[in-house]
This record gives structure tokens, C-alpha cells and sequence, in this order.
């Protein structure tokens, strides 16, 4: 199995029948989408999983459509006591009925929800590019790199996740940008996400490297004359794309948990700015007026991330019938 | 190991130091203070006249000597130490009630789940338990907060215990119950999982078929022969969901305002007092590495087939 590149002899015979499955290969590509939606359509909760999702980021997208701004406050309610402490129940001008300084909950709930979403994908994105970034240094070069890299990542795992990340948002929120404060406290919170987030990726694209590196169409690939990069774009990372989509996937929802849990907490996203952790936040102290205002921003993390998770679960199953779990 | 802990508190040390200010900027600036000597005798009296690696080095060599510092704010003077020692206690409660509650019902569930696969009692345990982890766990403790305790009025709002009844027994535990259900849902829901999958694999052994085969009892089975082996993985994630248990812990302290090491370091954040919130981070990454070791030797020490 110790296979090396210098053993050319029986590498280099490689080459000759690999040029016509080249051109096979591309014809495969297309098809292996389509495989992996047949598997995946065959899922049943996973596809009403990518409905809910769907539908999510539909509402999230359309949120400047909403019958009222993010902020806005109805002035025109004046019975004393929603005057008095908000929560004004249904009606036609407020399907929801208002939160507690009589802002419209379903404009808002649409409006946080952008926010939300936007932190966990937007996380994940950066998130997993730091993550194959070191992951595939550290898997492909080895050696002191390797040892380097893997100590980094060692050091990120042994901070506590959720008390640095509390820490590290309050040590933020002392800082006053000249920004839009909407875009300033995204970016930070996704910011401090990623920065606490990329280690599982880093960890399994180095794992995946390290297995593929020795197999025979790197090795050819390097008896061809391929630099590391090549190796590393072409050949290494789209193998190892499987768990990391699915890693990916799994991990939006994580965030977006993530994300509530501190604006919950007053260090993520505050006031006026809403996301559904915010808004939970808010209503933590009005609990005894309302009980439609608790359970909509909550059932909108719920859902969201209850999708997430069936659509990770079916695209495990359809990328790689092995990694399926009992 | 040590070297990654020295690493992790020079690195958190200093990001909190990238904070502008300090603790009384705010309250001097909306005092209207103009007298900016007044600030500067308040830095002084805290340590914030020093440069940052010098703050670094008498606050890690107190901690070397167990000593975690002194409160800036939420309480000016007192030793960090005295303030997470009234605190641990309830958070350990919390936290190990939380733990023997989840271990149980996991069990009974896994075990349900297992030995009744594909049935439909095992379906709704799966729907349970993917429910569980997508729950955000602060506002699954809202609405329990919600209905029982507001709506229904069964249990109380939160603390722990009701006004003049400190040494009450039965109170405290009724306290007890709510923040102990909300913190358990996550850890039921995994190790359930975990279990059902680890006793599917453990039931079908060549041994349990030789059990079978030898006119054992099913129930024996079971328990005296699947679950020996079946537990066994489960003593590594217990001891690893501790971080997480006290991740969990935070918002259920904040919620049910239990006075224990989450509200603290909540409210240590909030007033910006870091000392305090250094010394539970610590003390958290200590216990996060502790219980990493304890996993490691309990594994060998329940499975005498390693062998180091």
C-alpha cells in the first residue's frame, strides 16, 4: 500500500487510459447530480425539510414587501392598556397582532428573520472556507505545517464554545463603528461565529486529504507533473466536497442556534435591529401579555433549523450512502 | 494540554483587553463627569494604569496560586473566588440533577427504542428526539416558563427557593424541577440517539446470539449481557457533554434566574466586570478538561478489554 511517487513505473502506465475517461468524466459529473437528487427526493422528510427551508428564505427575501417597516411604530392603538405595555392582539392592520412598543410582529418577525438567516449561512460560508483553507494545508503538506496547523486548531477547540463566545460578542459591543449598525453588528457576530466555527471543517477536510492522498489518481495526477495546487483544487478538494456539504449543511442550523442564543443573551443583535433571538430577548420580560409574541420568533428558529436538519440528514444519505447512520 | 490552557488564557486575556475603556467609562460619562482625574483614580484602583502584559502576569500568577482576582464591579473588591464560590454550588446542582435526569429517561428511551425498532413507539422517540435538537433550548424554557409557571402557576417563576424557606427540602426541589427539565431536553434527545444506535450494534453480536442460542431469558439478555457493553460508549459522551451541559446551564440560569455561575457570567459580562467573567471561563475550560480526562480513564476503567 506504501505506494510512492517514485514508483513511476507502475504509475505512469496510469495516464494512457485516463485521457478518454476525462471526457467520460464530465457526462458522469452532470449525472451524479441528478443521482444525488433522486436519492435525495427519495427522502421524504428532507424534501419537506427543503420546503420549509425554502419557504423561510421566501418570506426572509420578501421582508421589504411587509405591510410595515422593521421599526415602525403604530401610533393609532390607543386603548390604554396596549397603549400602556404593547401587545396588541390580532387584527387586520396587524396579522400578528404588536409587540411591546406596538411595532407590527409579523413585519418584524419577517425583518428578523433576514437577519438571522443571513448570520448562518453567511457563517457557514466563511466558516468552512477557513476550515478547508487549513484543513487542506495542514492534510496535503504535513509535516511541520501539519503540526502547526493541527495545534491551532487544538488551541480553538479548548475554548468553552459559548461562554468565549459571550465574551468575545460583550467585549464587541463596547466598540461604536461610524456604520450602519445593522450591517456592523451582522458582520461581528458572523465574524466571531466563524472565528469559533471552522475547526470541525478543518478537521475533516485534513482527515479526507489524508486519506485520498495516496490513492492511485493523485498519485498519477502527480506523476503527470501536477503542482500542489492543482492537486489541491482539483483532484483533492472536489473529493471531499461529500462530508463537507453535508458538515456545511448541518452547521447553518448550529449557527443559527448560535446566533439567537447570544442576541438572547443582550451581546448579539440588539435593539432596534431585531433577529428571533432579539426578539425573544425582548419579550422575555413581557411573557405575561402575550403568548403568540413568545412563540412565533421561537417557532421560527424551531422550524428553520428542524429543516436545516432533515435537509443535512437526506443530503448525508444521498451524497454518501456510507457515512448513514443507523 | 497546559500549554494549550496557558495559550487559551493569553489569548482570551487579550482580546478582552482590545476593549476600549474600561468598566466606569459609561457611568462617568453619564454622570456628566468632566473631571477626567476622577476616571483615571478609578482605572488606577482596579489595575487598568498598567500595560496589558503586565496586567496579564499578575492576574495568571494569582490564578497559578488559585487566586482568580478581584470584582471590578458587579462586586467592587471581592475576591472573584468568594463570588463563583457562593455560585458553584447551585450551578453544580443544577447541573448534576440535570445530568442523572437526562441519563435516565435516555436510557429508558434508548432502550425502548432499540428493542422495539421500527415500532411505532421508537418512531415517535426519533420525531422526539429530532425535535429536541432543534429546539433552541431558551425558548423551550420560555414557554415552559410560560405555561407552567405563569398560566398554570404548578411551578414557580424561578430562584430556588420561595421567600423563608431556605432549608425547605421539598421547595427547593420544586424550584428544581422546571430549570432541571429545560436543561435535560438537548442531552435526552442525543443520548437516546446514541443509545439506540450503540444497543442495535451491541444486539447484533455473535455473543448475544450464543445468549439467545443457550435459552437465556430475553429480559436477561438484555440487561445483563447487551447493556454491559452497550453503556459503555455512553461514559465518554456523558463526560464530554459537560461543556455543552454548561453552555445549556447559562440560559437556563438566566431564564429561571437561578443565582448560579451562568447568571454570573451574564451579568459579569453586562457590567463589564472580567475578572468574574474570566474566572468562569476558566474554570469552565478547566472543567472541560478534567472532565476530558476523567472520559479517558473511565473508559478503561468500565472496559477491561483495553488495555494501555
Amino acid at each position: 500500500m506504501a505506494t510512492t511517487v517514485s514508483e513511476s513505473a507502475n504509475v505512469l502506465s496510469l495516464p494512457a487510459p485516463a485521457s478518454p475517461k476525462a471526457g467520460g468524466e464530465r457526462v458522469k459529473a452532470r449525472g451524479e447530480i441528478a443521482i444525488v437528487w433522486s436519492r435525495f427526493r427519495r427522502h421524504q422528510f428532507a424534501l419537506i425539510g427543503l420546503g420549509a427551508l425554502l419557504f423561510m428564505l421566501l418570506i426572509a427575501t420578501v421582508a421589504p414587501l411587509a405591510p410595515w417597516g422593521p421599526n415602525e411604530i403604530d401610533r393609532s392603538i390607543t386603548e390604554p392598556q396596549y397603549l400602556s405595555h404593547g401587545f396588541a392582539p390580532p387584527s387586520a392592520a396587524h396579522w400578528f397582532g404588536t409587540d411591546e412598543l406596538n411595532r407590527d410582529l409579523f413585519s418584524r418577525l419577517l425583518w428578523a428573520g433576514r437577519i438571522s438567516l443571513a448570520v448562518g449561512f453567511l457563517t457557514v460560508g466563511i466558516g468552512a472556507t477557513i476550515g478547508i483553507v487549513i484543513g487542506a494545508l495542514a492534510g496535503f503538506y504535513g509535516g511541520w505545517i501539519d503540526t502547526v496547523l493541527m495545534r491551532i486548531t487544538d488551541l480553538f477547540l479548548s475554548f468553552p464554545f459559548l461562554p468565549t463566545l459571550i465574551l468575545i460578542s460583550a467585549m464587541l459591543h463596547q466598540y461604536k463603528f461610524n456604520a450602519d449598525v445593522t450591517v456592523v453588528q451582522v458582520s461581528t457576530i458572523v465574524g466571531v461565529l466563524a472565528l469559533l466555527g471552522w475547526m470541525d471543517t478543518a478537521r475533516l477536510v485534513r482527515g479526507q486529504f489524508l486519506s485520498l492522498l495516496n490513492r492511485d489518481f493523485v498519485l498519477a495526477a502527480r506523476a503527470l507533473g501536477a503542482d500542489g495546487r492543482r492537486i489541491m483544487l482539483v483532484h483533492l478538494i472536489p473529493n471531499s466536497l461529500a462530508p463537507i456539504i453535508v458538515a456545511a449543511s448541518l452547521n447553518v442550523g448550529g449557527f443559527i442556534i448560535a446566533e439567537s442564543a447570544i442576541s438572547f443573551l443582550g451581546v448579539g443583535v440588539s435593539p432596534p435591529t431585531a433577529s428571533w433571538g432579539s426578539m425573544l430577548a425582548d419579550f422575555q420580560s413581557y411573557l405575561r401579555y402575550s403568548a403568540v409574541a413568545v412563540l412565533l420568533p421561537g417557532g421560527a428558529i424551531f422550524i428553520t433549523v428542524m429543516a436545516i436538519n432533515f435537509v443535512g440528514d437526506g443530503l448525508r444519505d444521498a451524497l454518501d450512502p456510507w457515512l448513514r447512520n443507523r | 494540554m497546559a500549554v494549550t490552557l496557558v495559550l487559551a488564557s493569553v489569548l482570551l486575556f487579550g482580546i478582552l483587553n482590545l476593549a476600549p475603556g474600561g468598566p466606569f467609562d459609561a457611568r462617568i460619562a453619564s454622570a456628566h463627569i468632566q473631571d477626567t482625574s476622577y476616571l483615571d483614580r478609578l482605572n488606577k484602583m482596579i489595575g487598568l494604569d498598567k500595560p496589558v502584559h503586565e496586567r496579564y502576569l499578575i492576574w495568571v500568577s494569582g490564578v497559578l496560586r488559585g487566586n482568580l482576582g478581584e470584582s471590578w464591579t458587579i462586586a467592587r473588591g471581592q475576591p472573584v473566588n468568594t463570588i463563583i464560590g457562593s455560585r458553584l454550588p447551585n450551578t453544580v446542582m443544577l447541573m448534576t440533577t440535570g445530568l442523572l435526569f437526562s441519563l435516565l429517561i435516555a436510557i429508558v428511551i434508548g432502550t425502548i427504542s432499540a428493542v422495539r425498532q421500527y415500532s411505532l413507539l421508537d418512531n415517535l422517540f426519533t420525531a422526539f428526539s429530532f425535535f429536541g435538537i432543534s429546539i433552541p433550548a431558551f425558548w423551550f424554557g420560555l414557554i415552559m416558563l410560560k405555561f407552567f409557571g405563569l398560566e398554570l402557576k404548578i411551578f414557580p417563576v424561578g430562584g430556588i427557593y420561595s421567600v423563608g424557606h431556605q432549608d425547605d427540602l421539598l421547595d427547593r426541589l420544586w424550584h428544581l424541577i422546571l430549570p432541571m427539565i429545560v436543561l435535560s431536553l438537548l442531552q435526552v434527545a442525543q443520548w437516546s440517539r446514541f443509545l439506540r444506535s450503540s444497543l442495535l450494534e451491541t444486539l447484533r453480536q455473535d455473543y448475544i446470539r450464543t445468549a439467545r442460542a443457550k435459552g437465556q431469558v430475553e429480559r436477561l439478555v438484555l440487561f445483563r449481557h447487551a447493556f454491559r457493553n452497550a453503556l459503555i460508549p455512553l461514559v465518554t459522551v456523558i463526560a464530554l457533554a459537560i461543556p455543552t451541559l454548561f453552555g445549556g446551564a447559562i440560559f437556563t440560569e438566566t431564564i429561571f434566574n437561578w443565582p448560579g455561575m451562568g447568571q454570573l457570567l451574564i451579568g459579569a459580562v453586562g457590567a463589564l466586570d472580567w475578572p468574574v467573567a474570566m474566572g468562569v471561563v476558566i474554570i469552565t475550560a478547566a472543567l472541560t478538561i478534567v472532565a476530558n480526562f476523567v472520559a479517558d480513564i473511565a473508559y478503561v476503567v468500565v472496559d477491561p478489554r483495553i488495555r494501555y
